[in-house]
């Protein structure tokens, strides 16, 4: 937070420095429309990830997506994550309720990587009109794997880092 | 239909759904739920008003030909894993990301480097990961997310090299 506030305030200084002050205005009032469009989302995001930490049943979590859940727990974080709609104003709330009622690292690895990288919101919106349909689905077909594979790698560092479980 | 609406009607209808059943469990659920919600969204707000108003300067002050510049027509895995460190250090939102990219592949990059760039970029962007992964999931979690990740530039790399560009 700190970093962030100091790196923001160096460059806005050196925008000033190059673009004078209409340089700084000229991206605070884009950067302010882009804030009050994502702000509903941001709302909309927390409360989708309190509804399902309130509504998911707790045993039932933790035996499908717990730590041992197996190949399949991260199949279907990997499938939770690919549906997920919106942009990390929902999917990093939703992903922080899964773990506080009962998912493991390994599953939720599986689903914010495979948000990041098979999600369809990102790809649709942003992806496909920018580069092109042909490398989009290539980078999509290529990225399947990927999801399982990372929650399989963490769930597997994870045990040999944390024998006893994870500490709070 | 835009895309973006599209996505907010899902979103929206997401909520609703979830908001209902929690309605069917009682009152004390969806009260609770809608509080909790609230204090998150409250909570959250000041952090994504300093990164989302503030990363217009940072994208404005690293030149985008420099992060171009290393994904170059230079193939091979040091292209790799240049592009995979262009790609976490690339700020701003998802616009300038692919750009980059689409840049990159215009400008003759080879697309196994552009790919690792793109997926360096959704996994490990230090921008998203401090504004967005940070505040809202466990620290600890955040990094050990980040660490085990680490492989998956190179590896879809290696699958694009392996089976080509259709």
């Amino acid at each position: 937070m700190i970093v962030i506030g100091v790196l923001v305030a160096v460059s806005a200084a050196l925008v000033w420095r190059r673009d004078g002050i209409t340089g700084v205005t000229e991206i605070l009032t884009h950067d302010l429309s882009l804030f009050g469009g994502i702000l509903p989302r941001v709302l909309a995001g927390c409360l989708l990830g309190a509804f399902i930490a309130e509504i998911l049943p707790h045993e039932k979590v933790s035996r499908s997506l717990g730590p041992k859940s197996g190949l399949k727990g991260l199949l279907i974080g990997a499938a939770f994550g690919a549906i997920m709609p919106g942009g990390p104003f929902t999917a990093y709330p939703v992903a922080s309720a899964l773990l506080a009622v009962g998912a493991d690292f390994g599953a939720t690895i599986a689903m914010v990587v495979s948000w990041t990288l098979i999600g369809y919101g990102r790809a649709i919106a942003w992806e496909l009109p920018i580069m092109g349909t042909d490398f989009t689905l290539w980078r999509i077909v290529i990225s399947l794997p990927l999801p399982v594979l990372a929650g399989a790698l963490g769930r597997f560092v994870f045990v040999r880092i944390y024998p006893k479980g994870a500490p709070e | 239909m835009s895309a973006a609406l599209l996505i907010d009607i899902i979103l929206w209808g997401s909520v609703a759904a979830v908001g209902f059943i929690a309605f069917r469990r009682g009152p004390t659920v969806l009260k609770t739920s809608l509080r909790e919600g609230t204090m998150d969204f409250i909570n959250i707000v000041p952090r994504i008003a300093l990164g989302v108003i503030g990363s217009g300067y940072i994208a404005a002050v690293i030149p985008q030909e420099i992060i171009t510049g290393w994904l170059g027509p230079d193939s091979g895995w040091l292209g790799v894993l240049t592009a995979t460190i262009a790609g976490a250090a690339t700020p701003g939102g998802p616009v300038i990301g692919f750009s980059i990219g689409a840049v990159a592949l215009k400008a003759g990059g080879g697309p196994p480097q552009v790919i690792a760039y793109v997926i360096a970029w959704a996994l490990f962007a230090f921008q998203r990961l401090l504004l967005w992964e940070i505040p809202f999931m466990p620290a600890r979690f955040v990094w050990f997310r980040a660490a085990v990740s680490l492989p998956f530039p190179f590896l879809a790399a290696a699958i694009a090299m392996a089976i080509g560009k259709p």
